[in-house]
């Protein structure tokens, strides 16, 4: 799927290019995209390590089993096949709380965790299991109560008011949440029942 | 609530080192450690960064975004979707950074406290770069076929992207 998008952007930015007079432009972006991949990837490198090493701390130190044996029964109901101790847990509920804390840069290594823990469960190694599918799904409704960079920019513009944005989308993500959270449940639901009683979640 | 963001992360890392103190683990050498495997991470998940930025840098630079945005804009503004929007709305799954430059140079021209500065921020606020989260996650353990995945983030942009002219024309209209 995501191949297919990817040859769709490209093959449709160098057809429209092409038919508008603007193949400079886009041989520009061609030549150009690859530095600002690097530059975003080694200030990721930079936050990921940081990350990493002070996560490994707070695993070993027990914080993370800690913190996940306490939201354990949430995140059991939204992740029925992985077990409660396994470390991917404590990934996801880490992962949360720094997406819900607007730290998107400190979730990123989190949920690379979470989805390097998850495929260790997975069954089928080349297809997203069905916590893959919730874990993502729920990553990508982001629930937020502090969107930091957004209020940022707004008080740079010159905003009277830059955080006032904070509570209105907060409703939204939680909208938004509410509406993935049960569609994924009963996708869930439904492959379960077609793979008759309880073994499909495990499928 | 900014205060508490302020001290959530020092508070974490504290209480990680106090923690890891009173185990008595190495703490040095088990920082290293999970910083040598966070390297590893961002080498492994680079070709997919470097290919999303390719492929979404030429379908912008080509217009091709645009004028998706311009065809789209006519009938949305009958549900109350001033056009000026729909490029942040099509970007934002995209490209986070390329949502947030267009977001900067709506600030601009309309005021941050204008409905349509109001509208795009809760809008950039309250959403994910889902493209990019889907294919870095899923390539960083080498996941061919994601399933419904990219359905059931698509839907949850939708709704977001929904909510966000709804709960602003509720606040601000």
């Amino acid at each position: 799927m995501v191949n297919a998008i990817w040859v769709a952007l490209l093959l449709g930015g160098l057809a429209y290019g092409a038919a508008h007079g603007r193949l400079g432009e886009v041989t520009g972006a061609f030549m150009s995209q690859g530095g600002a991949a690097v530059q975003t990837s080694i200030q990721l490198a930079g936050i990921v390590a940081v990350w990493f090493g002070i996560s490994r701390i707070a695993e070993r130190a027990g914080l993370i089993d800690l913190l996940a044996r306490a939201m354990a029964p949430l995140f059991g109901w939204l992740f029925p096949d992985v077990p409660r101790q396994h470390p991917a847990m404590g990934a996801i509920v880490m992962n949360m709380a720094a997406n819900t804390l607007g730290l998107g840069n400190a979730a990123t290594p989190f949920g690379l965790k979470a989805m390097r823990e998850l495929q260790e469960l997975n069954p089928q190694k080349d297809t997203a299991s069905p916590a893959m599918v919730t874990f993502l799904a729920i990553n990508s409704a982001a629930i937020s109560l502090l969107p930091a960079t957004t209020i940022a920019v707004r008080a740079a513009a010159g905003s009277r008011h830059p955080a006032e944005i904070a509570g209105p989308a907060m409703i939204v993500t939680g909208a938004s949440m509410v509406v993935v959270l049960a569609a994924t449940q009963v996708w869930r639901r439904t492959l379960a029942r077609r793979a008759g009683g309880g073994d499909g979640r495990h499928g | 609530m900014a205060e508490f963001a302020t001290w959530v992360l020092p508070v974490f890392i504290a209480a990680a080192v106090v923690a890891g103190l009173v185990r008595r683990i190495d703490l040095f050498e088990t920082f290293l450690e999970g910083a040598r495997e966070g390297l590893q991470l961002v080498y492994n998940i680079f070709p997919y960064v470097l290919a999303i930025y390719v492929a979404i840098g030429v379908f912008r630079a080509s217009g091709a975004l645009d004028a998706a945005a311009q065809a789209m804009s006519g009938w949305l503004a009958l549900v109350g979707i001033p056009a000026p929007v729909v490029p942040l709305a099509l970007m934002r799954p995209l490209s986070g950074s390329a949502a947030l430059g267009y977001l900067v140079s709506l600030l601009d021209e309309y005021g941050p406290d204008s409905l349509i500065g109001r509208l795009a921020s809760v809008m950039q606020g309250s959403s994910e770069t889902t493209f990019y989260v889907l294919s870095v996650y899923l390539g960083a353990v080498g996941i061919k076929r994601s399933g419904p995945a990219l359905a059931f983030c698509l839907l949850g942009d939708a709704v977001g992207f929904i909510a966000a002219v709804w709960v602003s024309h509720a606040f601000w209209g």
